[in-house]
């Protein structure tokens, strides 16, 4: 399955399809940055809800977006994780930076 | 019980994933968790994406996965003919990156170290490098 992105304002939602490894965030990462650049979204969610797996690829990509945008003010949340993928988001340590919202 | 497989493939990003459902699938007779799966293949996907970025820097490669299982152990030796590591251990330093603009997390030594019982990283620069990582799985 295919990510698929959405836009609300300036926020882009992105519904994360089955995996988010080093293979999907290639693409991903350059999808994003453009709409950063051109000043179209200065906020990002990440709906995890139909993912089953991601790596320290997908870790990279969110902590590389933080990097972004959040000296433009913008924002990081994530919803709709597994207890896999929530675990590797707390050891990574990156849930400290984002903002979490467990329940869907 | 002894069991064992060899896998033989092209590095690509795109068999991140074929690499990582293998070798989960490979697992399954041993009855794991679904967390012990997961663990396992997060850890098979950091290695096998070390290979293709690292190892052969998104040139043509041929990566290696061999699986041992012994009793409720499974080793999981994941190799690569690419250019290999300067300095191993300063590799495996959480948060380090040779690749910083590429956004590389620095984690995947570490969630390797984290998500299996036991990691060994040989490299040679310029003859490759060999991932050696085990896990026993709790009998239930």
């Amino acid at each position: 399955m295919k990510n698929v992105i959405m836009l609300e304002g300036d926020k882009m939602i992105i519904r994360v399809g089955e995996d988010l490894d080093h293979h999907v965030t290639k693409e991903l990462k350059e999808n994003i940055d453009a709409m950063v650049d051109k000043g179209i979204v200065r906020n990002i969610a990440f709906d995890f809800s139909t993912t089953g797996f991601m790596d320290s690829a997908g870790i990279g990509l969110i902590m590389g977006r933080y990097k972004k945008i959040s000296p433009l003010g913008g924002e990081i949340s994530i919803v709709g994780t597994n207890p896999a993928i929530e675990r590797i988001i707390r050891i990574s340590g990156i849930h400290k930076i984002i903002r979490m919202e467990l329940v869907k | 019980m002894r069991d064992r497989m060899k896998l033989e493939f092209d590095s690509r990003s795109s068999n991140e994933s074929f690499a990582r459902v293998t070798v989960a699938s490979f697992v399954v007779r041993l009855d794991p968790t679904l967390e012990e799966i997961s663990d396992i293949k997060t850890a098979v996907s950091g290695a096998v994406t070390n290979c293709v970025v690292h190892g052969y820097e998104n040139r043509e490669g041929i990566i290696t996965i061999q699986c041992y299982i012994e009793e409720n152990e499974i080793t999981i030796i994941v190799e690569d003919k690419g250019v290999g590591i300067e300095d191993v251990e300063k590799a495996m330093e959480p948060l380090y990156t040779t690749k910083p603009n590429e956004e590389r997390a620095g984690m995947g030594f570490s969630f390797m170290e984290i998500f299996m019982d036991s990691l060994l990283v040989e490299s040679k620069p310029g003859e490759g490098t060999r991932v050696t990582m085990k896990k026993k799985i709790d009998r239930k």
